[in-house]
């Protein structure tokens, strides 16, 4: 059996607890003497804080602490140390959070809240990344050039709102345009969305009367709140738990750190009592983060024949107000700007800029799905500007075994096929033939396709690891330190171990709750990197296992280890198998007759740390920033109603080479899953403001995601597999990747229908309908 | 404060309440029934759903009060005998669930449709969930094993 594991649809380890409603989220905990948390934001996108006074919330009965920004002084980052834990001297984002409160009740702790009576001085708030590029723009942070960041990766240029900037150089552009047939240049927008976790943040933590600190969180990656936490308020890692329980969607909005400095600085001040705070929508919207906006401007340069032959990219971020995630998503979409393409000559600058909103982090694609709406909107535009069909040209210049991605890593035949993906696709969703029923009236349908590529952006030294360590019953606890937060990594990561520890399946026990006192380390659950990672390291612990299990059977049996083989839970010799013992003989020790003991309880342990990575030259990004590439491409065909603007997504076809499928169904949910949010992106979703720089809609009845009624015709989803030379089996990663380039796909579809190109996203009634009027005057 | 009689989950249940208490936060406050979630707590995301007299409600919108005399019914109520019931193990078979936040709001709103209609067609099930948000899944396997949920149910299987 343990041979038809790898690939297996088994039904996912934690479906019991959730269909029951006895997973317990953060939010449901509750910690004898624990106190509730609230915490007033800033009404104002921009504004100097001129005095607070929070003398009539400290008398609100019940209320044990009340914390202002001038009381904490630290800054929190993992790549750009540049976030207080409250706003101090100033706020930079409408929803800023300014003051907090810890009560004995939700109630006194809002009563507290709403005393609080705060002075400000409203500044000017640049609120357009484009405008905030402009010499005489407001700064949002003057001390820019004083922050803390990781030096050689990231390059802010001091006095001005560029957190960072990321340069690519391969070949040279002018001479490539001066040779070129045809130079398109255009410009596209994707504006600020959000995750929209149904989950909003939570947090408790209780800070001990003996330095430690204890905290309960619906975090992404429970070291990475640890570690952050560490260097930010200098506590040693020893004193720091993180526990992470079941977390009901994260998208990356729950990576790195968030409420949990507050939240525990709030215990501290509150006599070491637990605090507890929960987001509420609202401030799930406007406080916490969300997906940075992107201007592109993008020219290329194509011959004849349909040949790239250069392109200039400018990708002008919008970070919002902080950018400790932005730069990376700034630099991540930079080094795989141009798409899975062979181009000859490249010029890339991506600048992530601070503007007074929202700041963006880590949201499926990080950075992918916002450049690659530039990108494969763009490639069907050059596309006719030289009469070529949309495929034809993405096949004449797409990477292949042989070619040289735009940092100068050698395409390999491990590294994937995106011409696979692409040609799978347009078979399927019948490129080149007619739509059936042909376009009728008012409603007439079109097809598109988009390619795409992402590698997991993360830092050359990222490591994970796994200890497997057996019960007396021959089980055997698989511990890890990614969070399932949904993905169904925890029982593709159980299959692994199941096959690598030649066990049934139902002896894995894979150790839900991730906590940093007693689980080994893992730098963090995103990237689409864990069942990747963390495989690795479940094979490489399952083989340390399986030796310890062979030296103890070896002496038992009176044999050589290397003349034993394991199998369905069983050690034995490989030329008389009737000389067997079963695991549980011996992974607690192995006794003699005589009661003579040899061995001991076996724990395997396994680790791995990216290996062959660079850091990037800082002036021509050249390097190898890429664990492995995931590529994929989408099909769609859609239906417009001329008189609406109404997008209906008639049939999506996606194809991924995701190098080998572990759970075939877990698979094709992320591929769903991720069309559809992706979807939310293309048709409907987008962050409003007034003016001044005012979030609008920060509620789920001015900000509407995808619902039931929603979803395409239609779906279908193509699991490619060349294998990948690092990957547990060949596998790659495939969370992220399905939300990326359906926008693109699906604009260009718009187009095939109605001859509209829009270049802003999203693409909803009313700005489809009115690009149908201009079309018709 | 005021006092409140009704049945949860096929038990007689008995408390106090302040006025302006939810029915959600009662559940999960004063009873520690934490499987119906708050998701955004203001009927927009349906992740608090619940069963009051055979019809799905928002539980953040109900007043605590006013289920004085009804039947209310949360997933804790939808195992039967230790086991699961067959919209529950139609959701772990279709791949219905990822994060799960949603799950039990999702399960109590194809309960409350199954009540009333034990053979939904497909739009009856869209229809029916269409207040409850999921970030996962893309729907598509929700509405698959309602379906499947319905056959097992009406031919007794599990």
């Amino acid at each position: 059996m343990n041979d038809d594991l790898i690939g297996a649809s088994i039904p996912r380890i934690d479906g019991i607890e959730k269909v029951t409603g006895s997973a317990v989220y953060a939010a449901d905990m509750k910690m004898p003497g624990m106190l509730y948390a609230k915490m007033l934001l800033s009404p104002h996108a921009h504004a100097t804080i001129v005095g607070v006074n929070v003398e009539r919330a400290r008398k609100v009965p019940g209320v044990r602490a009340v914390l202002v920004g001038k009381d904490l002084p630290y800054r929190i980052g993992l790549y750009m140390v540049d976030k207080p834990v409250l706003a101090d001297r100033k706020v930079r984002y409408h929803g800023e959070p300014v003051a907090a409160v810890a009560a004995t009740s939700e109630e006194a702790a809002t009563e507290a809240i709403d005393l609080i009576e705060v002075e400000y001085e409203p500044l000017e708030a640049v609120t357009d990344a484009r405008e905030a590029l402009k010499p005489d723009a407001p700064l949002v942070h003057e001390d820019l050039h004083e922050y803390k960041y990781v030096k050689g990766v990231f390059f802010p240029v001091p006095h001005t709102n560029i957190a960072n900037h990321f340069k690519l150089r391969k070949g040279d552009v002018e001479e490539g345009f001066r040779r070129s047939y045809r130079i398109i240049e255009n410009q596209f927008y994707a504006p600020q969305v959000q995750h929209v976790p149904l989950e909003t943040h939570a947090t408790i933590a209780h800070w001990k009367p003996s330095g430690s600190i204890e905290i309960w969180t619906s975090a992404q990656s429970p070291f990475a709140v640890r570690n952050l936490l560490s260097v930010a308020l200098g506590i040693s890692h020893s004193r720091i738990r993180v526990v992470v329980l079941y977390v009901g969607g994260a998208f990356g909005g729950k990576a790195g750190i968030h409420l949990e400095p507050l939240v525990a600085l709030l215990s501290k001040s509150s006599g070491f009592k637990p605090v507890k705070l929960v987001a509420t929508r609202h401030e799930e919207f406007k406080t916490l983060p969300c997906r940075q906006g992107l201007h592109a401007r993008i020219k290329t340069g194509v011959s004849k024949s349909g040949r790239i032959i250069a392109e200039e990219i400018e990708y002008v971020w919008d970070a919002g107000a902080y950018a400790d995630y932005g730069v990376n998503i700034g630099r991540a979409s930079g080094y795989s700007g141009a798409g899975p393409y062979d181009i000859e000559n490249v010029k890339i600058d991506s600048l992530t800029v601070y503007t007074n909103k929202p700041f963006g982090t880590a949201y499926r694609g990080f950075g992918h799905v916002e450049l690659f709406w530039a990108v494969e909107s763009q490639m069907d535009i050059a596309a006719a500007s030289i009469d070529m069909d949309p495929v034809e040209f993405r096949m004449k210049n797409l990477l292949a075994p042989g070619s040289m991605t735009i940092t100068g890593e050698k395409v390999t035949s491990h590294t994937g096929s995106v011409k696979k993906c692409l040609k799978q696709v347009a078979n399927e969703i019948g490129w080149g033939k007619q739509s059936s029923p042909k376009s009728a009236g008012r409603r007439v349908r079109g097809k598109g396709i988009a390619v795409l590529h992402k590698a997991p952006a993360m830092p050359p030294n990222t490591a994970s690891s796994a200890i497997i360590k057996f019960n007396e019953d021959a089980t055997a606890d698989v511990i890890v330190s990614g969070v399932d937060y949904g993905q169904g990594t925890a029982t593709s990561l159980s299959q692994i171990a199941a096959y690598a520890l030649r066990l049934p399946f139902d002896r894995i026990h894979f150790v839900w709750a991730k906590d940093t006192d007693r689980c080994p380390y893992d730098w963090q659950t995103v990237a689409s990197r864990l069942t990747v990672m963390a495989g690795i390291c479940i094979m490489r612990a399952a083989e340390d296992a399986i030796d310890q299990i062979k030296s103890t059977a070896a002496r038992a049996l009176g044999v050589e280890k290397h003349q034993l083989e394991v199998e369905n839970g069983k050690v034995f010799v490989a030329s008389d198998p009737s000389r067997m013992l079963d695991y549980k003989d011996v992974v607690m020790g192995y006794m003699f007759p005589s009661g003579n003991s040899i061995g001991g309880p076996v724990i395997g342990r396994g680790s791995y740390v990216a290996e062959g990575l660079t850091n990037l030259d800082p002036e021509t990004g050249q390097g190898l920033p890429a664990l492995n590439w995931t590529y994929g491409a989408h099909g769609v065909e859609v239906e417009v109603d001329l008189e609406t603007g109404d997008i209906e997504i008639i049939k999506i076809v996606s194809a991924f080479d995701v190098g080998r499928v572990i759970n075939e169904d877990l698979c094709r949910g992320q591929v769903r899953g991720g069309v559809v949010q992706g979807l939310g992106t293309t048709l409907i979703e987008q962050y409003l403001y007034d003016g001044e720089g005012h979030l609008l809609n920060d509620s789920l009845t001015d900000y509407k995601i995808p619902t039931s009624k929603d979803i395409p015709r239609e779906m279908v989803q193509i699991l490619i597999e060349t294998p990948h030379d690092k990957g547990p089996f060949g596998a790659r990663g495939i969370a992220e990747h399905p939300m990326i380039s359906v926008p693109s796909a699906v604009a260009n579809a718009l187009f095939n229908a109605t001859g509209v190109r829009i270049r802003d996203l999203p693409l909803n009634p009313e700005r489809v309908c009115l690009a149908l009027r201009q079309r018709t005057k | 404060m005021q006092h409140i009689t009704f049945t949860l989950n096929r038990e007689p249940v008995s408390l106090e309440v302040e006025d302006h208490w939810t029915l959600l936060r009662v559940l999960r406050e004063s009873l520690s029934l934490t499987g119906t979630k708050e998701g955004c707590g203001r009927g927009e995301c349906g992740a608090c759903t619940v069963i009051v007299d055979g019809k799905p409600v928002n539980s953040c919108l109900v007043l605590a009060a006013e289920v004085d005399g009804c039947e209310v019914l949360t997933i804790e109520g939808e195992m039967r005998d230790g086991k699961l019931s067959p919209l529950q193990q139609a959701f772990i078979d279709t791949g219905a669930i990822q994060c799960g936040f949603c799950t039990p709001g999702m399960v109590m709103s194809a309960r409350a449709l199954l009540m009333r209609n034990p053979d939904p067609s497909e739009p009856e099930i869209v229809e029916a969930i269409c207040g409850n948000l999921c970030r996962c899944t893309g729907y598509e396997p929700i509405i698959r094993a309602i379906k499947e949920a319905a056959r097992r149910e009406m031919s007794h299987e599990r």
